[in-house]
């Protein structure tokens, strides 16, 4: 629990009406380093980036990012806090177009012109997207779309990205882009990533941190190379 | 007031054995429902007596209100479609006893048969304009569906001044109702005559639509309401379905709407505007949708309070101007809010509001009066 | 022949008033998912502020300035105070309630005003210029078509090159992903009711004048032709409801004009069946069906 810790979550209790999902989730992810949560189905990961996102209440402790405490702000303000949110099947909308929808990334900046240069250097990024600008969403392909979805987060030149499930459906070819895409904007921007897949080899192959969940509980943190090496581990929650 | 306050039993007691769950086998159903329409029967004569002529007259029109309005729950509360439109079908089943009547009253037609076969006839042709309507909604959801039966309301009433030369435009039709039998003496109030012509055929209506509500019908209406593509697999035809339900519904908005010209003796498009089917929807929601006892409170608010406001505009003092502006528009300016304000905090309704008083009540013992 | 072209410019002007209140209707229905079946009582409601204005100041432009904007108004309240706290989950809800507001606004003016006709002029002639020996549209229709023009313009501008276009569009399409993405969903529900509201006001200004003037139920029939005009265009497309709007005007001016008029209420029931049963999402439906 150091003070370079851009996110620090203790003693996180939420879930769906009187249900409860995540049990005293504690979590801290360092300023520029990627963490993977990894886990079985049904083990609170969306819950827990949905409840970060501010999209879902919790019912008991705490969240802050970069120190200040989180809670009572409403969801469309955290992304003026820095925080940006890719969520599960990755939130593209389809009846607008490519432009559009990376324009909808940048419209809370007061700064247009930097929002201006952080659109170009997203189509830069994403070359297949810049020759799309006018299609609509839903003529994308799954990877053109999870492209969008990124970039259109990058827009807002986030410090905490939280990516849920991005390999999602995607070919294995694709999923190595992004997540080599996901170290090189961690190496080159400094940008703190908060990663949930169920694609585990390849979620850790990137990450810094990795954070085991089972049953709504955090079983363990380490670092990602530790659980890439420990048999145990692996076995008891991951099942490889 | 205090009269149609009274006067509210009945009506409730009637429907309210239609509204409850009921555990028995089928043949007790029947026999319990008509057992209650016995008892109601004899309670609206015994009130046909002790009530002055006016009330009589009251106690008729929420009578003639209660088959609409229980119609319209049955189409809305139980089966899930939306109506605007039952002022039409109100207007088809008004101007159809109408015609019937002059029709007979020409020819020197009399006898007592002659008003059931008027009914009949008006039921009949709110059956045939229900099917086509509902063949058309069968098809439609949601808004869609309230459009075109908005449509409906606001057209159909037109038609009656496009088709004068039959309809006689905005002045409409007088209804000849003969005098009641002679064998009731020569003193026997017009009024309490016809109560006893409305409360029968409203009981007829209700006994049969309550019937309905318990029988298989009835479970599949619910079974479509609550999930189309779950009824479809349970082997339930959906849109056949649907399409009963609106007939049914019609029916009995026919009737309410025969009953209406045969208490007024006349009909005009005015009395059928759309303002009467949203009438006819705010009482079936204020009641409390898909509750037959629901529908009759519907009923009782549909003629209460147009004689509450009426009291109280004379209570203050008024200009004779602001007085009639009052008169005609405070009913209405109550009854949407209270529409607007029961939909937001109480969609249960008042039906559903009593139930919930009465389960609290009796969360110890099972045994219920009634 | 002659005949043919005065009806079909009349129509055109007629439609072009449905046009604007099938948008207004369309706007709510992408924004919220509500037919707002009280957008004709609210319409005249603010025709209604529009006379009082008038009256009082003498203008007629003042009086029309106010009822724009107290349509702007009158929107964001109903959202705000009313629709706002329906409960969504069965459709029939938020049509029930604003059908209970038109009972209660449609009231509410009569206690006002009475329930007689009131005068409404047009501030322009309504006698038709003749071109060539050929008599074509009026003044005021020229004026009608205009107004009406600006506004879809300014719209049609409004949702697809600006910012807070692209807000809410995207939060009518994506609520949730534009609340992360930091717009205001809610609050541009409330400026989607304002701004169709406002722009039924218009619609109310116009038509109120061409028919027998102002009265609680000024608009019933014709908020019937303009859902017909919506449903005709698809209740999803803002330039399928202004083209729709166009083509009710046109059914309507030809069925009055070769039939008689008593007979243009049966064909909109008439034109809103057939169209509902043959095609029910519209001429103009979009090519992929949104998640709702």
């Amino acid at each position: 629990m150091s003070s370079d810790d851009l996110l620090l979550v203790r003693g996180l209790e939420a879930g769906y009406g009187a249900a409860p999902v995540l049990h005293a989730v504690d979590l801290s992810v360092p300023r520029g380093t990627i963490a993977a949560v990894v886990g079985a189905n049904g083990a609170g990961k969306t819950t827990l980036l949905r409840t970060l996102s501010g999209m879902l209440r919790p019912t008991a402790g705490r969240i802050a990012l970069a120190g200040e405490d989180l809670r009572g702000i409403p969801v469309e303000q955290l992304v003026r806090r820095g925080m940006a949110h890719v969520p599960e099947g990755r939130g593209v909308v389809g009846e607008l177009t490519v432009d559009e929808n990376l324009r909808l990334g940048g419209l809370w900046r007061r700064d247009r012109a930097d929002a201006a240069r952080a659109l170009d250097e997203v189509y830069q990024l994403f070359t297949p997207l810049a020759r799309r600008r006018r299609h609509l969403g839903h003529q994308l392909s799954g990877g053109e779309r999870q492209m969008l979805a990124l970039g259109r987060a990058l827009v807002g030149r986030p410090r905490l990205l939280l990516l849920d499930e991005p390999s999602l459906g995607l070919a294995p070819r694709v999923v190595a882009q992004i997540m080599a895409l996901l170290r090189q904007l961690r190496d080159s921007t400094g940008l703190t990533v908060l990663l949930v897949e169920q694609n585990v080899r390849s979620a850790l192959s990137v990450a810094d941190q990795g954070v085991v969940m089972a049953l709504g509980r955090v079983v363990t943190a380490t670092p990602a190379a530790e659980l890439r090496d420990d048999d145990d581990l692996r076995h008891a929650y991951l099942g490889f | 007031m205090s009269a149609t306050r009274a006067a509210t039993p009945p009506t409730t007691r009637a429907s309210h054995a239609g509204s409850r769950p009921w555990q028995g086998r089928r043949g007790s159903t029947l026999l319990r429902h008509l057992a209650v329409a016995l008892a109601a029967a004899l309670l609206l004569v015994a009130l046909s007596y002790g009530l002055e002529p006016f009330r009589n007259f009251q106690l008729a029109t929420v009578a003639a209100y209660l088959c609409a309005t229980a119609g319209l729950t049955v189409l809305t509360g139980l089966n899930g479609q939306l109506s605007l439109g039952h002022g039409a079908l109100m207007a088809t089943g008004a101007y159809t006893v109408a015609l019937c009547q002059n029709a007979f009253a020409d020819r020197g037609v009399t006898g007592g048969w002659t008003l059931p076969v008027s009914l009949s006839a008006a039921v009949l042709t709110t059956i045939g304009v229900g099917a086509v309507v509902g063949v058309a909604a069968a098809r439609l959801r949601g808004p869609y569906l309230a459009g075109v039966t908005l449509a409906v309301a606001v057209v159909v009433p037109a038609l009656a001044v496009t088709f004068d030369d039959v309809f006689n435009g905005e002045q409409g039709l007088s209804v000849p109702v003969e005098p009641p039998p002679a064998a009731l003496g020569p003193y026997f109030p017009y009024e309490r005559w016809q109560l006893w012509v409305t409360g029968s055929a409203t009981l007829l209506a209700l006994l049969l639509l309550g019937n309905l509500v318990r029988s298989r019908f009835g479970r599949t209406f619910r079974a479509v309401r609550d999930d189309e593509v779950a009824a479809r697999l349970a082997g339930i035809h959906v849109a056949r379905t649907q399409v009963l339900a609106f007939v049914v519904s019609a029916a009995t908005a026919g009737l309410g709407g025969a009953l209406l010209a045969v208490l007024a003796q006349s009909v005009s498009p005015g009395a059928f505007s759309l303002t009467l089917s949203l009438f006819l929807l705010m009482a079936v929601v204020i009641g409390g949708l898909g509750s037959l006892a629901g529908a009759a409170w519907g009923a009782v608010l549909l003629v209460a309070l147009p004689d509450l406001t009426h009291t109280l505009t004379d209570l203050l003092t008024l200009s004779p101007a602001v007085a009639q502006r009052m008169e005609g528009n405070l009913p209405l300016a109550i009854f949407g809010s209270t529409l607007v304000v029961v939909m937001i905090a109480a969609p249960g309704g008042v039906q559903g509001l009593l139930s919930r008083l009465g389960r609290a009540l009796l969360a110890r013992s099972p045994a219920r009066r009634s | 022949m002659d005949r043919f072209v005065f009806l079909t410019l009349d129509g055109l002007s007629r439609g072009a008033v449905y046009a604007a209140f099938a948008l207004a209707l369309v706007l709510i229905w992408r924004a919220a998912r509500i037919v707002n079946f009280a957008q004709g009582a609210m319409a005249v409601a603010t025709a209604y502020f529009a006379y009082s204005v008038a009256a009082a100041t003498g203008s007629y432009w003042l009086g029309f300035l106010a009822a724009l904007v107290a349509g702007l108004l009158l929107g964001a309240v109903v959202d705000l105070a009313v629709m706002r706290f329906v409960d969504h989950s069965s459709p029939l809800n938020p049509v029930i309630v604003a059908l209970g507001l038109v009972l209660l606004i449609q009231a509410v003016l009569g206690m006002v005003y009475g329930n007689e006709f009131l005068p409404a002029e047009a501030p322009l002639s309504r006698a038709a210029l003749t071109v060539g020996g050929l008599a074509v549209l009026s003044p005021y229709d020229l004026f009608a078509f205009a107004a009406v023009g600006v506004v879809v313009v300014a719209l049609a501008w409004t949702f697809t090159r600006t910012p807070v276009g692209l807000r809410m569009r995207a939060a009518a399409f994506a609520p949730e992903v534009s609340r992360l993405l930091g717009v205001n969903v809610s609050g541009m529900l409330t400026l989607g009711w304002a701004l169709a509201s406002g722009v039924g006001a218009l619609a109310g200004m116009l038509v109120i004048p061409t028919e027998l003037g102002l009265h609680p139920h000024a608009m019933d029939l014709v908020f019937v032709a303009a859902f017909t005009g919506a449903v005709v265009g698809g209740l999803d497309s803002p330039p399928g409801a202004v083209v729709g709007g166009l083509l009710v005007g046109l059914l309507l001016s030809y069925v009055s004009g070769y039939a008689g008029s008593d007979l243009t209420a049966l064909a909109v029931l008439l034109l809103l069946l057939a169209v509902l049963l043959v095609r029910p999402a519209g001429l103009f439906a979009p090519a992929v069906a949104r998640r709702v």
